[in-house]
């Protein structure tokens, strides 16, 4: 295991130099930061120079050493839009992502395992039906549509939820800021993670049911019915069990498309989040805040796939000697 | 919850394409009235969406017939309503029901074939993965972190800017349709590999597999064959989704202002379009596609899952 | 025990549930304030937040009259000298003095390597202190126009800057952040107490200003908020005292919400057309060998196949004044003396059959979709009003980033067929001509926006009399004569002036700038 594990954070740098690598080639299809960066009367001349001044005139060799060098160090540069180091910014909006997509994820698993589960037992029953065509809304729709249209009920006509933002937030040890602990700071994360959780509650309730379905007709759980188990250890803790493979796949790739989703969901609730970071740094060809951002996602995705392999091994034992060999 | 049930040797007995003309689904078909009805909506949508040119009252693609004087008029029953447009105009003066007929034919497209792309890609590289395993499926999987890390979001406007950078002066109007494809299809091949991975080390180590690699029948045949139809289930309940995630994703780069162009809307432009409407009282131009494309991904959603029940074996 | 004072006097103010002394305006824009140096970004609505902060010698009034700001008055000695007489007792932030020192410290900043601003102070000019309270510019040569962006070149304090290593102004190549870039310390009636940048910013009433405030603010919280239908919605729901800006179509809804009006005027920025003249053969049309658009016919009738009316009232709402010239009529004052080309496909197709064109071209035209009022739907509009007399046009429309990088000199003009506003920084038609009228080179020296290559040797000419024509009376002439020929030539088509819309809640008063600068000098709250 201990192998196994060192192994893959190798690995995992070796994913996180290709990605950078591959960003730096690609970044100078994004646009000319520079046109972002000054006033449209700014003439040539000064942007020639400006451009020289940043290194952006190097070969993308040199600006991509020069990026790797700094990253070692943990030091990703200033931002071209906000003047201030990358790190720090990222750093300060990293707690407002991490929380909605906390309160999203729990949100989609609490609504929809249990929606999976029942409609898994109950696959002919009225009300299955009714989940499975109403929890479809939430991918059939794009989510800055649902977005605003929960604005347009809850904040504009109704004048519940707030409309943007994260409310009060409370500093915790200067390094953190949280919505948790103040009402309006609460209230603000409703809409937010409805919207963001809906699609991932929809897919998760139907892997469930899927997953469930088949189990439910599997040797060992009729075994366990004929030796007169009660249906409700039968279907929680043998069936459920086994329906977790798959489930803990696609949660964990679920959790890195939070992260993507969480780009427009931010965007429309002007959630101060990484992802409105990343997409106004997408606008305006803010190349460190872009690479920094790439990195950090490389690295969650990174964590979350080694985190699913060795959950996989503890799940599945039959996978044990197979990974060994790894 | 067992009426489908059928001897297990009646099953064994028949080949696979056998099975899938079976009676037996075609009986689970007709017994299921909301598959039914999801097959009949499904269908009518595809074939509008093919017949578009001949059945839409207008061409919403073609600026010489639209008039901007024509903006904005309400669907049929309100105020000020034009028998012409039955579910009313957009903001340019298109026919809503003309552009929705359209839209859908570009949003089918971008997203059969996105997930088509995706699901190749992905199920080839994810049995591949589980199957082989060691630095093949290390590799495979190392490749598919790094693919997870770039949002559809940025894919598609970095795919677009090198599209525009390699084959230098791109038509967009052309070219838009197969750019978002790729972006799109790119971006989710990773759910599928990882899945089928997944599903294909459980299977691997289950007798049949042993079996079969006893007897000496090659890797590739086992894989496609044998292992392939056992691990579909979660793959075809992802496909569906996905099929709906593609025409949204779409919508949203639109969103962002790298979709297809504006003047071929798709369905997801249309929303679009339609979100800039919503508080000014012009609903209709959000709603009807909204509800257009809620139907679709409903009935498409209601037919694979009851298509993956059916072809199931496990479940019959 | 001062601290239970100060808690007894919260408990008080909510029980009673008014603080008349304590009015907090909360505001909303769709960008960001990204970083407080004056100097780095010479962007509207930037200098806009730093003007509260700020001040300048000269500044504007709301109708964007020039009033004696930092500096009491001025005078021109000789044509190349001016002299400003600066006002006294006027305090930094700090509780620094304001002085001639200052002044010169700020000229050289501003003009040094790394500003955005460095045309508000010519290399040429030379600053010099005649006394505390004193200072006079010496120019290379006359220029009538010296002081008009002044009201934007803010007067930072020469002790504080260097006491924190600030003198540099902040650039993106730095290796640590500016001490100025997220500090502020100006003259002005705001200080920022709070900067998160692209989170919110939060400024404070500075007691100690020299003028008399007409605002009530004791605090102002300003949060950017980009997606407009969010930003609408915080109005609505009565999140946001101000929001700016609202789009076109939701400007009747704020009206008819209980206890919100939106506040509509016209902007100076003209949106126009332009054309690449200067490509033998066009990057993106069906026509090979030859380029249609170097014949004025072509130009004319692409001109006159727009019907500029429709767009108004159908896109616009209204909310636009089609101009006949590239510069708001509030800036020049013979803009009423040309009219444009009437709208005419009849007269469209003639011309462009009379050019060689009867069955029309096919032309890709960009445009952005993230940048002017409803731009994307108004290039939309335009090439269905092209189609219409035989112009296939191949829309491709890009956010900013991504639609400048393609069309400015950087892209190498890569365009055919373009759209883009134009908001003279000094309110000159100067401006406008070098910048959009004068020829230029494959690498944009001469007139750098002149995307098309447009090229006139006579407005060229004119263009520099203009620069040093000291009589208001000639200067107006000289720059009729040389609209007259660009107009005549369809150097470009413009289309109209898009207008301003603010929504602002009934409780707040506040006076609303042409120029979309959102000045808290004057707002009042209830």
């Amino acid at each position: 295991m201990f192998g196994f594990i060192s192994r893959r954070l190798v690995m995992a740098v070796v994913v996180m130099f290709v990605v950078a690598l591959i960003s730096f080639t690609l970044f100078r299809f994004v646009g000319d930061p520079i046109n972002q960066m000054v006033g449209i009367e700014t003439t040539p001349e000064q942007r020639e120079a400006l451009r020289e001044r940043l290194g952006l005139n190097d070969p993308i060799i040199v600006q991509f050493a020069r990026f790797i060098m700094g990253a070692l160090q943990f030091d990703f540069g200033n931002s071209y839009q906000f003047k201030q180091p990358v790190a720090e910014l990222i750093g300060k909006r990293l707690p407002a992502t991490l929380e909605l997509s906390f309160v999203s994820a729990l949100f989609a698993l609490f609504v929809g395992v249990p929606m999976g589960v029942y409609t898994g037992l109950n696959r002919h029953s009225a009300i299955s039906k009714l989940f499975l065509s109403v929890s479809l809304i939430g991918v059939s729709l794009p989510t800055f549509f649902i977005g605003i249209l929960l604005i347009f009920v809850f904040s504009v006509h109704l004048q519940w939820l707030p409309s943007f933002g994260r409310g009060d937030v409370v500093a915790l040890g200067g390094w953190w800021t949280t919505g948790f602990l103040t009402v309006s700071g609460l209230k603000a994360l409703i809409l937010p993670a409805i919207t963001l959780g809906l699609f991932q509650m929809t897919l998760i309730m139907r892997l469930i049911r899927a997953e469930m379905l088949e189990v439910m007709r599997t040797d060992y759980i009729k075994f366990a019915r004929a030796r007169g188990l009660p249906s409700r250890s039968i279907n929680f803790i043998h069936a459920l069990k086994n329906t977790m493979v798959p489930v803990i796949t696609i949660t964990g790739l679920q959790l890195g498309s939070i992260i993507a989703f969480a780009i427009i969901t931010e965007t429309v609730f002007q959630w101060p989040g990484m992802g409105l970071l990343f997409l106004q740094a997408v606008q305006n060809v803010d190349i460190p805040i872009m690479a920094a951002y790439l990195m950090l996602t490389a690295f969650i995705f990174v964590t979350i796939n080694l985190a699913v392999d060795i959950l996989y091994v503890v799940i599945d034992p039959r996978l044990r000697t197979e990974r060994s060999g790894l | 919850m067992t009426d489908q049930t059928t001897r297990p040797e009646d099953v064994a007995e028949k080949g696979r394409i056998a099975r899938i003309i079976d009676s037996d689904i075609f009986h689970s078909f007709i017994r299921s009235k909301v598959t039914v009805i999801a097959a009949i909506v499904t269908a009518i949508f595809m074939i509008s969406a093919l017949l578009a040119p001949w059945i839409a009252p207008h061409n919403p693609f073609d600026l010489a017939q639209i008039s901007i004087l024509d903006a904005r008029v309400p669907p049929i029953g309100m105020d000020a309503s034009d028998p012409s447009f039955l579910l009313g105009t957009d903001d340019q003066g298109r026919d809503m029901l003309s552009g929705i007929l359209y839209g859908m034919r570009i949003s089918l497209a971008v997203g059969f074939l996105s997930v088509a792309f995706a699901a190749v890609l992905g199920i080839f590289l994810g049995l591949v993965s589980g199957y082989v395993g060691g630095r093949t499926d290390a590799i495979i999987m190392r490749i598919a972190e790094v693919q997870l890390t770039f949002p559809a979001i940025l894919i598609a406007l970095l795919i677009d800017g090198i599209a525009n950078g390699v084959f230098g002066n791109l038509d967009r109007e052309r070219w838009a349709v197969w750019i978002l494809t790729f972006s799109i299809g790119l971006s989710f091949w990773v759910q599928y590999a990882r899945t089928v991975r997944g599903s294909t080390m459980v299977e691997k180590n289950k007798e049949y597999v042993q079996a079969a690699r006893v007897i000496g029948i090659p890797s590739f045949i086992i894989m496609f064959r044998h292992v392939l139809p056992n691990v579909m289930g979660p793959v075809l309940v992802i496909a569906t989704i996905n099929l709906a995630l593609a025409i949204i994703t779409e919508a949203t780069l639109s969103f962002l202002g790298v979709g297809v162009p504006a003047t071929q809307p798709s369905l997801g432009t249309l929303i679009r379009i339609g979100n800039d409407f919503l508080f000014s009282g012009e609903w209709w131009i959000a709603i009807f596609p909204g509800l257009a494309l809620a139907m679709l991904v409903l009935a498409v959603n209601l037919l694979g899952d009851w298509m993956r029940d059916a072809l199931n074996p496990k479940l019959r | 025990m001062r601290k239970r004072i100060a808690a007894a006097a919260v408990l008080l103010a909510a029980f009673t549930g008014q603080q008349a002394s304590a009015e907090t305006l909360k505001f909303a824009f769709q960008g960001t304030y990204n970083q407080l140096d004056p100097y780095s970004l010479n962007e509207t609505f930037t200098l806009s937040m730093h003007g509260n902060v700020y001040e300048g010698l000269t500044a504007r009034t709301p109708d964007l009259q020039i009033v004696p700001g930092l500096a009491e008055s001025w005078e021109i000695i000789e044509p190349t000298r001016w002299r400003f007489h600066l006002r006294k007792g006027v305090k930094f932030h700090n509780g620094n003095d304001f002085t001639a020192e200052d002044v010169a410290f700020s000229a050289e900043r501003i003009r040094s390597e790394g500003s955005d601003l460095t045309t508000r102070v010519e290399p040429g000019v030379k600053v010099e202190i005649v006394d505390d309270y004193t200072v006079d510019f010496v120019l290379p040569s006359p220029n009538p126009i010296l002081h008009y962006e002044w009201n934007t070149w803010y007067i930072m304090d020469k002790e504080w800057t260097e006491a924190n290593d600030a003198v540099a102004v902040t650039s993106a190549s730095d290796t640590s952040p500016n001490h100025a870039s997220l500090y502020a310390n100006g003259t002005g009636p705001f200080k920022i107490t709070t900067h998160e940048p692209g989170v919110r910013t939060v400024f404070e009433k500075f007691d100690g200003w020299w003028n008399e405030p007409k605002h009530n603010l004791d605090r102002v919280e300003f949060t950017p908020i980009g997606s407009d239908a969010t930003r609408v919605a915080a109005l609505l729901s009565g999140e946001m005292d101000m929001v700016y800006p609202i789009p076109v179509q939701d400007i009747k809804r704020v009206n008819e919400n209980d206890g919100t009006t939106a506040l509509t005027g016209p902007e100076l920025r003209t949106i126009f057309l332009g054309m690449d003249q200067r490509r033998d053969e066009l990057l993106y049309s069906d026509v090979k060998g030859k380029n249609p658009f170097k014949d004025v016919r072509v130009r004319k009738a692409v001109y006159q196949a727009i019907d500029i009316e429709a767009i108004k009232s159908k896109i616009m709402r209204d909310l636009s004044t089609p101009s006949a010239i590239m510069i708001s009529p509030f800036l020049f004052d013979n803009a009423e003396e040309f009219e444009r080309y009437p709208y005419d496909p009849e007269a469209s197709k003639a011309l462009l059959a009379e050019a060689g064109y009867p069955e029309g071209f096919s032309v890709g035209m960009d445009c952005p979709n993230d940048r002017y009022v409803n731009d994307e739907a108004i290039c939309q509009a335009v090439a269905a009003f092209l189609a219409r007399v035989g112009i296939k046009v191949d829309l491709n429309a890009q956010p900013k980033a991504q639609y400048f990088a393609k069309i400015l000199a950087s892209g190498g003009y890569d365009t055919s067929f373009y759209m883009l506003g134009w908001t003279p920084g000094s309110f000159d038609s100067y401006n406008v001509l070098l910048n959009l009228h004068n020829c230029r080179d494959d690498a944009g020296n001469g007139g750098p926006f002149n995307l098309g290559g447009y090229c006139n040797e006579k407005v060229d000419e004119l263009t520099q009399q203009i620069l040093s024509e000291n009589d208001p009376e000639q200067r107006n002439a000289l720059i009729t004569e040389a609209y007259r020929i660009t107009t005549d030539e369809v150097s470009h088509i413009p289309l109209h002036q898009q207008g301003l819309a603010w929504g602002v809640a009934d409780s707040v008063s506040l006076e609303q700038r042409a120029d979309n600068q959102f000045d808290f000098r004057y707002v009042v709250k209830n």
